[in-house]
């Protein structure tokens, strides 16, 4: 991303004169006194929406009050966070697995709310894994990752994790072609051995859990995005695609030379009925699926052997190319269903496709031949229309519930509002700067609340006080309740933002867990009580099992350690208040601190190296008697004859 | 007193006694419920979480399974309305004056018993709490507000109390109405 902005720089340079020529328009601004009231939430007062925006490059997904713009959590996902031993305990550290082994980070792109009847349930968030193909599901009660399943066939999991309209599938797609299965052939074989997925993952319709249900083979593009059908286009799926030169260097110009690339039409139903019917082959593969245990509190990961692929070479009616100009990215579906929005990032309009079209063209086969045996839809009987003058580079399209549309247009730097059937542009606003995602609270739903419209802006520069060349990232809100957008705040967010969701708060926040109840804390090392709390030792591996409460910890002498042990620290918080978590960490310590919510257990490995008395303390501001919660550990030397004690 | 002695039996249902605590750490209430048969929290875990929190200034943890009266006060009640009931049945005046008086000094007693409790735990502390503010005790007010350190506390009594007021008022109305049965014969 950082060299795309580099390109984009450079590009923006040159069309310097274009863009104020495009920028004609100029949107309105409400009056700083005007704005302010309508963003200030006075203290104690709540926001009127949970903001969830994606970290990019930090692999995590940030939450964030709207419309004050307020962070109030950074949810861990992809990345572990040292802060409270996500990724290093050894309950979490099975989420981190892979096929390539255990991977501490990745690149979080699009977060998804779940959806019923298309519209917003408040149950999971789904998010992306770019590098490492995976998809993480984060549970909303408790506002923690839950389960992250790995994408066999895949590189560069980018066109996901959209949802179907009732959650039943969430789709992945492949950002890089590559040999299925993986190989090692010289890259110049691109056309021959490179083949693309799409892949549906189930979802369980009470408990959330996800599971690979069927990938289908496609030709060798580069597969971006996607967004499901919903209401009359319930049942596909639509990705977008680039790269229909099929280049496998230089991609910047070499993928950049056809007027036409494709979006994908995938009829998940036809594919559900041919797995059905037993067509799908059943592939040996390799993935990791990650599934955090409620009542033991532990991650359980599991290697996954086999996955079904159909190809539609075989078994048609499945995908259909829909011509779509010009190398488009995003592509999304409006509120009722009928059309199909692309971003043609190169493009100089906007088309829009016709669900209803798109139908009658496959009925009469109203094709112009096909690619790798998927017949390209012939444009022209496809097409709804075409907004014409959208601003430069659009991007990505969120839907205001009120018959209107809002494209980001990356190069021209601003929002383009148009209508949906008459496609005139009836209003633009200036952002700061570079545009890539925008986010209408619901605006991917049947329904939109159309309030509030969130630039997510790839470019900083000058938009706050400088904190030398790594700037934070810049979002803006808009007001879009009126005729004409207003902006009325500029707020920072972390890691890079990508997309981001948005829901009322009062879905969630009535659920929202205050503690873990500790009599239904099954964790294997759980303490229920201090009477509890002791050590035991197997070999050279020493279990410390201990609980914290204001202010000590249980047992907090410990002496008969030895240099050479694996010590595990299995600490249980049996506070029952709200907000009273503990932290704890030995000096030298390696590994992580933890960080233990109220009725939680959290284990810790610490190896000892030298002899000495070594000092562990509570790392969270607990209680007025915080910096008495302490307690010695005695390590000594590998054969000293020191009896292993405690109190 | 029929609809005396059985509504007696509605204080099963409903709390007697509630200590409300109030501090600004807690917005979401904090407090304890007196029940004829045991001591619950506000919300769950709140006795514990007290407990917890009495420990830094010595007081004794609140364990209702070791309280005596707890086990004691429910065969009382269903005493009292097995008695009211008998009353009822042999509706004689007298017996039911009997009943009502029995009633009011174990009430009284029990009010005693629960006060003693209230000074025990305020005032026997342990000489080890962290926390020793010279002079201060920690009995919470019979009825009423006090303030406790950064807590206030307001005791209150309950459905429960309310529900044998009515039983004592209605076993009132009972001996009255007689009473005023009486009278014409004498006359």
């Amino acid at each position: 991303m950082k060299n795309a902005k580099l390109v984009v720089g450079i590009l923006t340079t040159f069309l310097v004169g274009i863009v104020l020529y495009n920028c004609s328009g100029s949107g309105e601004s409400a009056s700083a006194e005007d704005a302010a009231k309508r963003v200030y939430v006075k203290p104690g007062s709540y926001d009127e929406f949970y903001a969830f925006m994606s970290g990019g490059f930090n692999g995590q997904l940030s939450v964030y009050g709207l419309p004050s713009g307020r962070m109030l959590k950074n949810i861990s996902v992809f990345s572990q966070n040292p802060e409270t031993g996500y990724g290093y305990s050894e309950e979490s550290k099975g989420m981190l697995m892979t096929s390539y082994g255990f991977i501490p980070w990745d690149d979080s792109h699009h977060p998804v709310l779940s959806k019923t009847n298309g519209e917003q349930d408040g149950k999971w968030i789904f998010i992306n894994g770019n590098n490492t193909p995976r998809i993480a599901r984060i549970d909303l009660r408790s506002f923690e990752t839950v389960e992250i399943i790995e994408i066999p066939n895949s590189a560069g999991n980018h066109g996901s994790p959209f949802l179907t309209e009732n959650t039943e599938y969430v789709v992945a797609s492949t950002r890089f072609s590559v040999p299925i299965p993986n190989k090692d052939v010289p890259i110049s074989t691109y056309k021959e051995n490179f083949k693309g997925t799409v892949s549906f993952i189930s979802v369980d319709k009470h408990k959330g859990d996800m599971k690979m249900a069927f990938q289908i083979v496609v030709p060798g593009l580069n597969y971006d995005l996607a967004h499901a059908g919903k209401g009359p286009s319930h049942g596909w799926v639509f990705f977008t695609s680039y790269n229909s030169e099929q280049a496998n260097t230089l991609l910047e110009i070499n993928a950049s030379q056809n007027d036409k690339d494709f979006i994908a039409a995938v009829n998940w139903k036809k594919a559900e009925e041919y797995v059905k019917a037993g067509k799908a082959q059943k592939v040996k593969t390799e993935y990791y699926h990650n599934l955090y245990n409620e009542n033991t509190q532990t991650t359980e990961s599991q290697k996954m052997n086999d996955v079904l692929v159909l190809d539609p070479e075989k078994y048609p009616g499945m995908i259909y190319y829909i011509p779509t100009p010009k190398s488009p990215h995003g592509v999304d579906i409006d509120p009722s269903g009928k059309y199909i929005v692309a971003g043609g990032k190169l493009s100089s309009v906007i088309p829009v496709h016709s669900f209803e079209k798109m139908i009658k063209a496959i009925d009469g086969k109203l094709f112009d031949g096909n690619l790798g045996g998927i017949p390209i839809l012939k444009y022209d009987e496809v097409l709804a229309g075409e907004v014409i003058n959208p601003g430069l580079g659009p991007l990505h399209t969120e839907f205001d519930g009120k018959g209107y549309a809002y494209t980001s247009a990356f190069l021209s730097s601003e929002i383009v509002k148009w209508k949906l059937g008459t496609w005139e542009v009836v209003d633009r606003i200036p952002t700061y700067y570079s545009i890539g995602h925008l986010m209408i609270p619901g605006g991917d739903s049947k329904k939109p609340s159309g309030k509030y419209v969130v630039a997510l802006n790839k470019i900083t520069k000058d938009r706050y006080l400088p904190t030398g060349p790594e700037l934070t990232q810049s979002a803006q809100l808009y007001d879009i309740s009126g005729d004409k957008m207003q902006l009325l705040l500029d707020f920072p967010t972390i890691g890079e933002p990508h997309y981001a969701q948005a829901i009322p708060a009062d879905l969630l926040a009535k659920n929202s867990k205050k503690i873990y109840p500790i009599e239904k804390n099954n964790h294997k090392h759980a303490v229920k009580s201090e009477k509890e709390a002791r050590i035991e030792r197997k070999g050279n591996e020493v279990h410390v099992y201990m609980s914290a409460t204001r202010s000590h910890f249980k047992p907090d002498n410990i002496e008969g350690i030895k240099v050479g042990d694996k010590v595990y620290w299995h600490v249980t918080n049996l506070e029952q208040d709200w907000d009273i978590p503990h932290g704890f960490t030995v000096k030298g310590m390696n590994n992580s601190e933890l960080l233990i919510m109220p009725g939680q257990t959290k284990t810790i490995v610490w190896n000892p190296t030298k002899a000495g008395i070594y000092p562990f303390y509570c790392t969270d501001f607990c209680s007025a008697l915080h910096q008495e919660m302490q307690g010695y550990v005695r390590v000594s030397d590998a054969g000293s004859n020191v009896k292993l004690s405690f109190n | 007193m029929i609809a005396a002695s059985i509504i007696l039996l509605g204080a099963f249902l409903f709390p007697i006694w509630h200590i409300d605590l109030r501090a600004p750490q807690y917005p979401e209430g904090l407090g304890l419920r007196i029940w004829v048969n045991q001591i619950t929290g506000l919300k769950d875990g709140d006795l514990d979480l007290i407990n917890n929190l009495n420990h830094y200034i010595g007081m004794k943890t609140i364990h209702p399974e070791s309280i005596p009266e707890l086990k004691i006060m429910p065969y009382i009640v269903i005493f009292f309305a097995i008695a009211g009931l008998l009353a009822a049945k042999f509706n004689k005046k007298w017996i039911k004056a009997v009943w009502l008086v029995t009633l009011l000094i174990i009430l009284a007693i029990g009010l005693y018993d629960y006060y003693l409790w209230g000074y025990d735990y305020g005032h026997n502390l342990n000489p080890k709490a962290p926390i020793k503010v010279p002079g201060m005790s920690y009995q919470p007010p019979l009825i009423g507000s006090k303030q406790l350190l950064n807590m206030n506390a307001l005791s209150v009594p309950g459905v429960g109390t309310i529900i044998i007021l009515f039983t004592i008022l209605l076993a009132s109305g009972s001996i009255y109405i007689d009473t005023k049965k009486e009278r014409p014969k004498n006359a």
